[in-house]
């Protein structure tokens, strides 16, 4: 078998100091808050990974499965006419959007599938906030000829219908959750539940940079690949690194994936935007940096949007994707100490951003890749024309097509 | 034997790896297996002189917890163990389940604090959370409804929640209220020993007890370090899943119990599933003590009002007793 060149490089074991530590911690953040039920899962998990980032074989097989089935590298766009229009920074796409499936979340799922399949585990099950992720665990189920149950909440399932039939057309089973908010945070509980009940025959693949360690590290890890493709990308195409790097924040898993190569490059900015919903001074949105403080949840210790009991708040924002109580334990840590910087994009500044990239560059955005977008709108003319900046695409918007007709009262 | 991890590792010096090096976690880095040495902390003033026993010669008072075993041991019994969730349908007729509880055979009692996201709950005690998060009900409310229990009942009492809200409170200010209104134990399903050491080093210093879960899943290496570090009791998970689901074999939970039991002489109460007396008897021939909360729940919400609420309460937990003993 041809060893494809482009994507993943080897994954190298991690050094000393490296992070997170052996107890999954980023700083004070991170670690595993789970049942006990859990552990031995974890525990093997994290041997298993640890095995498979040394094992040739693996990286190889990984390697042909996003070459030639993901489609990756995926391009790295000069988008002239944004640049121009915007009149700042020359604004480069990392078009992730391309990807098979239309996000970045594949990166991923393959990955963990492949980990799945090692492990002998015959089913997979996922949680999905806009469908994406579980379309992609669907997809790389299909590949490998696993099982496959996703859990979706009855909130999310009504705007992205479109995911919920394309999941099952992929011969996923589609598990409708019915609790709480109904959107991504009560999709994951479930999932652990499950997960909890069949771990010995079940693998949870996780889609973001989120819960129980290993799973911020590991889901980190395989879609760092972004960030090594741009920056490869980049110093061919401008000769030079960015000036500033911006992703898009739900839990966290583009953003990590592009920052992750050049977090050593202290010069270059990174901005990570947040669903800012109504407004961050209504209690409609999904800032967590702006009003939340740490806390625990759903397995990791983190910034969490909270009541001061503690009991975990509901979010709002016109992305499903974006719509979570909390986010990645490692993000929490580079907030604090100041290498990534994180603002917030309301649902309208992000429905505007869904048009001007549509309009000026023929491509249309995810609905979470517009809050990206509507910042870099913003900071771009502030940048001088020889800056470079990299914005990362992370999905496409055929899924939001519905629902962006819909909030304009368009009957489709 | 291996050492764990150095605390505080020396900063890496590869090429550009100076951010990657933790700059927020000089002093404390994973605690991971450090239990607190065998009796720190419980010798040192806590718990307050129980009713009736003040003073104790210098010896280290006992928890109501290890008491209650002990005495239920020289009467041949096992623990009965039921659950009742603050809030549901409101606080006043938890204070009334608890003492009916109390009174209707139970030896311990555990007051279930509701979270907006319990990942370790089945679909009873979900709802029974919804619920009893509509009052809005706090820790503040469950250390009130302790204070007020404890003038009329001294059965153990435990709280049972998740860490979030503990977390939020304070771990330290947490024990030490909890001691103070009479609280002698805490259950935190989502807070494994890895994890807990700040809670269990606090909780320890006020004279309470942490009590750790086994699951059918723990390998035998990691039940003996997990009894090292408990103390009260064990909280036997009898099956790979979450609340109130189906109770899987016995034959197997028999086996898993007797696993435990060898390896530690703590108490070992079995949870997760129990519900007809026959099960609670059969599980009781190997296990110290049973206990029941979705199937409690479960027929306590099925009821009309608060009276009949009162008196199924009575009944089951009077049929779940008399199938722990004597024998």
């Amino acid at each position: 078998m041809a060893r494809s060149k482009p994507s993943s490089r080897p994954l190298k074991a991690r050094k000393p100091g490296a992070v997170p530590d052996a107890a999954g911690r980023f700083g004070p953040y991170g670690g595993r808050y789970v049942p006990e039920t859990l552990i031995p899962a974890l525990d093997e998990l994290i041997r298993e990974y640890d095995k498979t980032r040394a094992d040739r074989a693996f990286r190889a097989e990984l390697d042909v499965c996003l070459a030639s089935y993901v489609g990756r590298p995926t391009p790295l766009y000069f988008a002239r006419r944004l640049t121009k229009t915007l009149g700042g920074a020359r604004i480069y796409l990392k078009r992730e959007d391309l990807c098979h499936t239309g996000a970045h979340k594949i990166n991923n799922t393959i990955g963990q599938a492949l980990l799945a399949k090692r492990m002998g585990k015959r089913r997979v099950i996922a949680e999905t906030g806009a469908g994406q992720h579980g379309v992609a665990t669907a997809t790389a189920a299909a590949l490998l000829g696993l099982s496959c149950d996703v859990y979706m909440g009855t909130e999310d399932m009504a705007r992205q219908s479109l995911n919920v039939f394309r999941m099952r057309l992929l011969g996923a089973k589609v598990i409708p959750v019915d609790a709480g908010s109904r959107t991504l945070k009560d999709a994951i509980n479930e999932a652990l539940r499950d997960w909890t009940t069949n771990v010995r025959t079940t693998h949870y693949i996780l889609g973001s940079v989120l819960g129980p360690h290993p799973y911020p590290m590991m889901v980190r890890n395989f879609q760092s690949v972004i960030g090594r493709e741009a920056r490869r990308q980049i110093l061919r195409e401008a000769g030079r690194l960015p000036d500033a790097l911006v992703a898009c924040v739900g839990g966290g898993s583009n953003a990590m994936g592009l920052f992750h190569a050049f977090l050593r490059d202290r010069r270059i900015r990174m901005i990570g935007v947040e669903a800012g919903g109504l407004g961050i001074t209504t209690d409609q949105h999904a800032a967590r940096f702006a009003t939340g403080r740490t806390g625990v949840f759903q397995g990791t210790k983190t910034y969490v949007l909270q009541d001061p009991n503690g009991q975990i708040q509901t979010t709002h924002s016109v992305s499903a994707g974006l719509d979570y109580s909390a986010v990645g334990p490692e993000h929490s840590w580079y907030r604090d100490a100041g290498r990534v910087e994180y603002v917030s994009v309301t649902d309208k500044e992000a429905l505007e951003a869904f048009d001007l990239l549509s309009r000026t560059e023929g491509i249309i955005p995810a609905l979470e890749s517009a809050h990206a977008i509507a910042h870099a709108a913003a900071l771009a003319p502030k940048m001088s024309k020889r800056s470079v900046m990299i914005v990362n695409l992370s999905g496409r918007g055929d899924k939001d097509v519905q629902q962006v007709a819909k909030l304009r009262g368009i009957e489709l | 034997m291996k050492r764990p991890p150095h605390p505080n590792p020396p900063p890496s010096r590869g090429r550009g790896q100076r951010f990657l090096d933790p700059p927020l976690s000089r002093g404390k880095g994973p605690q991971v297996f450090h239990p607190p040495r065998k009796g720190e902390g419980v010798s040192k003033g806590y718990p307050p002189p129980l009713r009736g026993r003040a003073g104790g010669g210098g010896a280290p008072l006992a928890n109501r917890i290890d008491q209650t075993f002990v005495r239920l041991r020289e009467r041949g019994e096992k623990a009965l163990i039921p659950y009742v969730m603050l809030g549901d349908p409101d606080v006043a007729t938890t204070e009334a389940l608890a003492l009916a509880a109390a009174s209707a055979g139970a030896d311990l009692l555990e007051i279930g604090i509701p979270f907006s996201d319990p990942l370790a709950d089945g679909p009873v005690l979900q709802r029974s959370a919804e619920r009893a998060l509509a009052q809005k009900v706090t820790l503040a409310d469950a250390l009130a409804l302790v204070r007020r229990l404890r003038a009329k009942i001294q059965i153990p009492l435990l709280f049972m929640t998740y860490y979030n809200l503990i977390f939020q409170y304070g771990d330290e200010r947490l024990a030490n209220d909890a001691a103070a209104a009479g609280v002698d134990g805490l259950i935190v399903p989502d807070l494994p020993p890895e994890e807990a050491v700040p809670l269990e080093t606090a909780a320890r210093a006020a004279g309470l007890y942490l009590i750790y879960l086994i699951a059918p899943t723990t390998p035998p290496a990691r039940i003996k370090l997990i009894a090292k570090r408990g103390g009260g009791f064990l909280y036997y998970v009898s099956l790979t899943g979450i609340t109130g689901s189906k109770l899987p074999a016995l034959d197997e939970v028999d086996r898993s119990v007797q696993a435990i039991k060898r390896v530690t002489d703590l108490p070992v109460a079995v949870g997760f599933g129990v519900s007809t007396p026959e099960e609670a008897g059969r599980i009781a021939r190997v296990a110290d003590g049973v206990i029941v909360a979705s199937a409690l729940i479960k027929r306590l919400h099925a009821q009309p009002d608060p009276a009949s609420r009162l008196a199924e309460l009575a009944a089951y937990l009077k049929s779940l007793k008399t199938a722990l003993g004597p024998r």
